[in-house]
């Protein structure tokens, strides 16, 4: 009978809870690893909003793998703004759940993309391996950990910063499919998502190198202590982009759009650009990102709208069902 | 439906309607939504996709590794209820209290843990290394996920059967000369069986849909060590709710197939 | 004659001595199975938990976040178990107490949520209420939010534990049979009476098991709430999914003292049922001698 008595005093400290959170709130649906962003960001523009003579703005946090972030959007879960790991997760916001016109992108300086990063390697200390660029990830017995770019936005720039590296040195399409299927032959493990393969390599121990976005590799590194890892910067790489929106049709519905949309331009700011440069996102504003230089290595960097076409074609030809990924593991 | 042999209990018709109306409206309606959606699919797409090479390798996994996690549940469950319930010794009071908590400790959890025991540098694993076999990132770590998280259902459902077997039977027919193999052939045996399939059947049901535990500890390798439900979740990250769905519907038919099967088996036996 | 209670005796002898020897090999092999299976994992998680000691464990667990996942996941419990109980007792009724055809697939009905994927019982929801589900548009003209919200919440812990009480309860009744029933019916009890007089002791210990079990379960599910959630920080977070968010943080001591915390409270409802059971059979034997 405690039991119930128990859940009867949950319930009624729930409903006493509830009204509490009446004050104007809004939900930020990002992927995994912004979260340290975003709490101190949260607290930043807050009060920011206040000095502006606003009343506080409860912002809620929502994290997970990107997919299935803009997933959840998508089958109502009632995002104010989305910040995703990558364009194409927030374009199926257009196309599956009509939420957000198609020109999204074009609504905000850079491609809506206030911050960016990279594809980078992570080394045990010392790089036993002598792993200096993308040739030495195929070398027999070197063991490299990625997550699986079916279900993670970042193994899809892992993916996709090989491949670019591949084609530009071998020349052609086929001989880059060679080498990314030899790439994963050596992948012992494929997490499905980011943290996921970054716990694999540092708390397991599994693999000789991580494939990671720059400001993970650069958190393991400081979460995980300097000791025991490095660093190492491909010849090249691919600037990833993880974008921001504003659901049009979620704030017009709950009467946020005011707000949303001056968080997002926040993101901007002065500010904003510093904090995403001091969580390790590349600022996109030059003379703050001329501040934190010495951080982040100078590296040459294609673009998925460039050299790709987008990830309206890149999607379809590599990762969705019967793509090169596909191939690479079916002819195994 | 209304052959009821005992008409003098009431409540036939009020607890047969209750369960099928509950049963309906949480499970067999949400789970006929999952069909309807499938049906989209014409047959010859529908097989395309539950034929792909991949969908196969990891269907074969599946269901074989939960028969495997079912079958060591099989032995050591039925060990862990036999001590449970024939004997005082130290400690039992503890086991008997914490063999319940897989239930309760979240499956992620589990599968976390697992990882840092089993994996190359964990305490078991290095051992496991030193004689040359691995346990994380194959299929062997896959069936002891699988093992640890089912293993209540075989101990308590065999424990109160076993408790209800008088000791005197057991005894007799060793008095009688029988041995121990025998008396346990003869004597316990049928009537331990039907609630040992009932155990197994639960175990491996529950092994075949398992995710959380199985993810970490997997590798995650296509064609290797890829279960159904990770490639569920992979058509979802695709936003192909139909292909999804699709293996959903294979995942449901089978087991709901090799259930029926198990209970009218344990029918049987508890007929003969 | 007196060789042959000789051969008797040293038989008898022989026998309790491979018993002995059988009987401790037993029990050798139950304590390893248990180790080796159970409490080794189980110790990871407690030793991570209290690798920084017990302030950052505690810190840990009275964190903000972390009460308010632990609110509503005592609040879907809450909710789903009375539900779940009354399914079980009317369901294993039905099953146990007539013939009818078809027994077999109610059965297999029964058990079926065990069978689906934790992933699967959560999309099904999705597919009903969410937005682009079937109910989907209904629901948000009328502005009711039930997937990545409370209702969905609960109706996942629902589904996963639909069949526990039912479960432990059906092998026992059929066990037991009818005629306790029947006879007091003849002797002219109501149907009520019956229940609560003759089929309810009789029960009593099996019920409770099967809610012990449903609750535990119910707290650990992941799978299929973590699918319906939203995962909106301190909104919606059950404590499990608080657990995997934590670990996604590197935040991995919190994690596995949050994971403890969840332990200890199935441990507790386990050693309450545990002490409530030897308390009553002691009152029983003690009322039997008198």
């Amino acid at each position: 009978m405690s039991i119930r008595r128990f859940a009867l005093a949950a319930l009624a400290s729930a409903l006493i809870a509830g009204p509490l959170a009446a004050a104007e709130t809004l939900l930020n649906v990002s992927y995994d690893p912004t979260r340290e962003l975003y709490s101190e960001f949260n607290a930043a523009f807050n009060k920011h909003w206040q000095a502006q003579g606003h009343d506080p703005v409860t912002i809620q946090q929502s994290h997970g793998g990107s997919g299935k972030q803009a997933r959840a959007v998508i089958d109502g879960l009632r995002a104010d703004v989305v910040t995703l790991a990558l364009a194409g997760d927030i374009d199926e916001l257009h196309r599956l759940g009509k939420l957000i016109p198609e020109n999204w992108q074009e609504r905000l300086p850079q491609s809506s993309t206030p911050y960016t990063s990279t594809i980078v390697f992570l080394v045990r200390k010392g790089n036993p391996q002598g792993i200096k660029d993308w040739d030495d990830l195929v070398k027999p017995g070197v063991n490299v950990i990625t997550p699986n770019p079916k279900t993670s936005g970042g193994a899809r720039w892992n993916f996709l910063a090989a491949w670019a590296y591949a084609q530009q040195k071998y020349g052609s399409e086929a001989k880059a499919q060679e080498f990314v299927a030899k790439l994963y032959k050596n992948v012992p493990v494929l997490d499905t998502g980011a943290r996921g393969s970054t716990i694999t390599f540092v708390n397991n121990q599994i693999g000789d190198v991580l494939l990671a976005w720059e400001n993970e590799a650069f958190l393991a590194l400081k979460e995980q202590g300097g000791d025991n890892f490095e660093i190492v910067a491909p010849s090249l790489s691919i600037l990833a982009e993880p974008p921001v929106a504003v659901v049009d049709k979620n704030v017009d519905k709950k009467g946020t759009r005011k707000v949303a949309e001056a968080y997002l331009d926040y993101l901007y700011s002065d500010e904003g650009q510093r904090l995403a440069a001091k969580h390790f996102y590349r600022p996109r504003n030059e003379a703050i990102a001329g501040e934190f230089a010495k951080q982040f290595p100078a590296l040459k960097l294609v673009t998925i709208d460039r050299d790709f076409d987008g990830w309206k074609t890149a999607q379809p030809k590599f990762f969705d069902d019967g793509g090169v990924f596909d191939q690479i593991y079916q002819a195994q | 439906m209304s052959s009821c042999t005992s008409p003098v209990i009431p409540g036939f018709g009020l607890t047969l309607g209750y369960t099928l109306v509950y049963l309906s409206l949480l499970v067999l309606i949400p789970l006929g939504a999952m069909f309807v959606h499938a049906a989209q699919l014409t047959w010859a797409d529908f097989w395309a996709i539950i034929s792909a090479p991949r969908v196969l390798a990891a269907l074969k996994l599946s269901f074989a590794s939960a028969f495997a996690a079912a079958i060591i549940n099989g032995i050591i469950g039925t060990l862990l209820a036999w001590a449970l319930v024939r004997y005082r010794f130290p400690g039992r009071k503890l086991i008997e209290a914490m063999i319940d908590l897989p239930f309760a400790l979240p499956t992620a959890v589990a599968g976390i843990a697992l990882t840092a025991l089993y994996a190359p540098s964990g305490l078991v694993g290095q051992f496991a290394t030193d004689l040359g076999l691995k346990i994380a990132y194959t299929p062997i770590g896959i069936t002891l996920a699988l093992t640890f998280v089912t293993l209540p259902f075989v101990v308590r459902t065999i424990q109160p059967v076993l408790a209800d077997i008088p000791r005197e039977v057991e005894e007799a027919a060793a008095c009688l000369g029988a041995k121990p193999l025998q008396v346990f052939r003869h004597v316990l045996l049928p009537s331990l069986l039907p609630a040992w399939l009932t155990g197994f059947s639960l175990a491996f049901a529950r092994g075949v849909g398992e995710y959380g535990s199985v993810i970490f500890i997997a590798g995650n390798m296509p064609m290797k060590t890829e279960i159904l439900p990770l490639l569920i979740m992979v058509k979802l990250d695709q936003y192909d709710y139909t292909g999804a769905t699709a293996i959903g519907v294979l995942m449901l038919v089978v087991s709901f197939i090799l259930l029926l099967l198990i209970n009218l088996l344990q029918r049987q036996v508890g007929k003969a | 004659m007196s060789s042959i209670t000789l051969t008797a005796s040293a038989s008898a002898n022989a026998a309790r001595r491979g018993n002995l020897l059988g009987r401790r090999l037993l029990i050798f092999g139950a304590w390893l199975a248990f180790v080796l299976f159970l409490l080794l994992p189980l110790l990871v998680v407690l030793g991570e938990a209290l690798k920084q000691g017990l302030g950052t464990f505690f810190g840990a667990i009275f964190e903000a976040d972390a009460i308010s996942a632990l609110k509503l996941t005592l609040l879907a419990v809450g909710i789903s178990l009375p539900l779940n109980l009354l399914f079980g007792v009317c369901a294993a009724w039905c099953v146990s107490k007539y013939q009818f055809r078809g027994k077999s697939i109610l059965v297999t009905l029964i058990d079926l949520p065990f069978s689906v994927s934790p992933v699967i019982a959560g999309l099904v929801y999705v597919l009903l209420f969410g937005a682009q589900g079937f109910f989907g548009e209904w629901l948000q003209e009328h502005d009711i939010q039930i997937v990545f919200a409370l209702p969905a919440i609960v109706l996942a812990t629902l589904f996963v534990t639909v069949p526990f009480v039912a479960r432990e309860l059906i092998p026992l009744m059929q066990e037991q049979g009818t005629q306790e029933e029947e006879a007091a019916r003849l002797l002219g009890a109501s149907g009520w009476q019956m229940f609560w007089h003759v089929t309810l002791p009789n029960i009593q210990w099996a019920l409770i098991y099967g809610v012990v079990l449903c609750s535990a379960r119910a707290m650990g599910e992941f799978g299929a709430v973590s699918v319906v959630s939203g995962h909106i920080r301190g909104y919606t977070n059950t404590l499990p999914l608080h657990v995997e968010i934590l670990y996604n943080e590197y935040n991995h001591v919190a994690a596995f003292s949050v994971a403890s915390l969840l332990l200890l409270l199935a441990l507790l409802i386990l050693l309450l049922k545990q002490w409530s059971e030897s308390r009553i059979n002691r009152l029983k034997a003690s009322a039997g001698e008198e």
